[in-house]
């Protein structure tokens, strides 16, 4: 199938729920999590939740053994903030929700909590570096805002082995957090990490998943509400290039009442084999009267040889909601908007930097930190600058074959 | 002054029942300061004609040329084309989503001159462009042509044409679909354009209702892929009066 006939728009129209899956074979909400590995049989790739996963490169993280090293973790923030190791099983605000986050959860042992207390403000991020230094790791992050603080923290995931994650964060009763979670690894590294957050009574969580560098990276972020009145923004920009496989799973469990979810995913894909997949569940439990939630994705393809999968759930157990809806469109990069833009006088190149930044222009707009805009918007300069010399010597190599052929 | 000369120009595209020749033979001289009308039915390959010229992919040239002052055009890239003087504004403009029109005509202007234009006066141009096709300021922070009704695609094109300033440009069927305001608005534009005195212009348009508002100097009138007849202003006049028919029946013999 070429990248373009993977296209799925949905919006009001009627609409397929995802190719292959036209009804989960399950509800969301009775997929088993626990915190035992041997719940987790070692998936084989026909699981529902790793069917779009390359499982078989996979193998050392669904091994339940000790790691090879220990992840360098650095973190450092404004005054007030504190940091602390504590037992991995302190919090227990997640589940695992599948082998490797099981598995992760167990091996990592301790945690690092980053605590915000109660009604600070911080003027400074903070920051955690997360490092893999080549081996086999494991890390558990503790993200814990009190109530009524105020705060940004940025997960920067770099390095060049294998990591398995789980992230916990707790948004206290009235707390605003901004999480921004970056995922660039080296070009042979594989992260699998796990998010799940619990928002308190009028609480609220920015979410920002950024997936740039790595061979695999496949990040579920899980959204529950502690109380009525919580809002989840949950924004996630990707650009997979050649070889690479970003994959981002997405879960709001509204149980609470008049509580808010708005999930905004945009990627980008270049060269061949560029892989992305998004899969967004929303469960409206019986009880979550008031809820109002929307899911959108946008893929842009921008070169032959690129897919990606995007698969928009929703079940709905109550009528009595303010709205509920999801879309999802994947478009190739558009040869007449190529063509418009050349007829002006503007070279090949910079048409299709300024058609990609013009598709990612809201979303970064919507990331709410300067810092983690600008890289952003750096690293697809030269991820652009990359796709445009692959493209290049496509076009030498086919001009190559031509003049073969006369 | 610049000279756009087609020469015999053959064009095919390529559908699923193999290729189909739409241009046979085409000759036509655009001088500057000359206006040129093509007319001509539906199909007759008009709109083949600008998007050729203009080097959109989808045309193949199979015989022919086309010079722009004596350089070959058909050898340039597109965004060579528009950097070397031609311009074309389209029938049906494109949307680029998140591309404001602010940014988008600032970077076709770089791009033109190669340098970037001096901030205070390029605003300053850029208003004024706007105010003249009666488009409001706000426009600039738009997406390029996201949004916009058919009129306001038409005028956006007519504002490109104003700021760009290229030697030679080609309207294909700017007229078609706009109201008698936008008519007359996107006509003086035209005109503005025009009196600048060393421009050639090339008018692509299937009614005479735009030829009350900008006078051309030529009209040709295409059949069947190629010139059928050519002549002056009156020529127009007589296709008012009369319409296609006498060539469509010269066309079968």
């Amino acid at each position: 199938m070429s990248a373009a006939e993977t296209l799925v728009a949905t919006g009001n129209r009627a609409h397929s729920h995802g190719p292959g899956s036209p009804v989960p074979l399950q509800a969301r909400s009775e997929r088993p999590t626990s915190y035992d590995v041997a719940d987790f049989p070692v998936p084989n790739g026909r699981e529902e939740e790793w069917r779009f996963t390359p499982v078989k490169a996979l193998k050392a993280l669904f091994a339940d053994e000790a790691g090879t090293e220990t992840p360098k973790v650095d973190a450092s923030g404004p005054d007030g903030v504190v940091f602390e190791t504590v037992a991995a099983d302190s919090l227990k605000v997640g589940t695992p929700q599948d082998r490797s986050a099981a598995i992760a959860w167990n091996q990592a042992g301790e945690a690092l909590a980053v605590r915000i207390p109660v009604e600070a403000e911080l003027t400074e991020a903070v920051h955690v570096n997360v490092a893999s230094l080549g081996a086999r790791g494991f890390s558990h992050l503790i993200v814990d805002a009190g109530r009524h603080s105020r705060a940004i923290v940025i997960i920067d995931h770099t390095g060049a082995g294998e990591l398995g994650s789980n992230v916990e964060i707790v948004v206290g009763d009235g707390a605003e957090l901004r999480v921004v979670s970056i995922q660039q690894g080296d070009h042979e590294s594989i992260h699998l990490g796990q998010h799940d957050a619990l928002i308190g009574r009028d609480a609220r969580l920015h979410h920002v998943a950024v997936t740039l560098g790595g061979k695999i990276v496949r990040i579920g972020t899980n959204v529950r509400y502690a109380g009525p009145g919580g809002d989840a923004e949950l924004l996630g920009v990707y650009f997979a290039e050649s070889g690479q496989h970003h994959e981002h799973r997405l879960f709001v469990d509204h149980e609470a009442a008049n509580c808010k979810s708005n999930v905004l995913y945009k990627g980008a894909l270049a060269g061949d084999k560029a892989r992305s997949v998004w899969i967004g569940d929303v469960l409206i439990r019986a009880a979550a009267e008031g809820t109002d939630t929307f899911e959108l994705n946008r893929n842009l393809v921008l070169t032959d040889g690129a897919r990606a999968d995007s698969v928009p759930n929703l079940e709905i157990e109550t009528g009595e909601i303010e709205g509920a809806g999801h879309a999802s469109a994947t478009g190739r990069f558009d040869d007449e908007q190529l063509f418009y833009l050349q007829a002006r006088g503007i070279p090949e190149d910079e048409a299709r930097r300024l058609v990609v930044s013009g598709f990612f222009n809201d979303i970064i707009g919507k990331i709410g930190v300067p810092e983690v805009a600008e890289h952003l918007h750096d690293v697809i300069e030269q991820k652009l600058a990359r796709t445009a010399e692959l493209s290049a010597a496509a076009a030498a190599a086919t001009g190559h074959t031509a003049v073969a052929g006369q | 002054m610049a000279t756009l000369e087609i020469r015999d120009l053959h064009v095919s595209v390529d559908t699923e029942n193999g290729p189909k020749q739409i241009l046979r033979g085409v000759d036509l001289t655009i001088a500057g300061g000359q206006t040129h009308a093509i007319m001509g039915p539906n199909g007759s390959g008009k709109s083949t004609l600008a998007y050729s010229i203009a080097g959109h992919p989808k045309y193949n040239i199979t015989s022919g040329t086309v010079t722009l002052d004596g350089e070959d055009v058909l050898d340039m890239k597109v965004d060579e084309r528009a950097r070397a003087g031609l311009f074309l504004a389209m029938q049906y403009p494109v949307e680029v989503p998140g591309v404001s029109v602010a940014n988008f005509l600032r970077t076709a202007k770089t791009a033109i001159d190669g340098e970037a234009p001096k901030l205070r006066t390029w605003i300053k141009d850029v208003n004024k462009a706007l105010g003249d096709l009666e488009m409001d300021p706000d426009f600039g922070t738009r997406n390029v042509n996201e949004g916009f009704s058919g009129g306001e695609k038409k005028r956006h094109e007519i504002v490109q044409l104003e700021l760009l300033d290229p030697k030679i440009a080609i309207l294909d069927e700017t007229d078609s679909g706009l109201d008698i305001d936008a008519l007359r608005i996107v006509s003086t534009g035209v005109n503005r354009f025009a009196e600048k005195g060393d421009k050639g212009i090339l008018l692509i348009t299937h009614y005479t209702r735009i030829l009350r508002y900008i006078t051309p100097d030529f009209v040709h009138v295409f059949v069947d892929g190629r010139v059928a007849e050519e002549g002056g202003p009156e020529l127009a006049e007589e296709l008012e009066a009369n319409g296609y028919e006498r060539f469509l029946k010269a066309g079968a013999k």
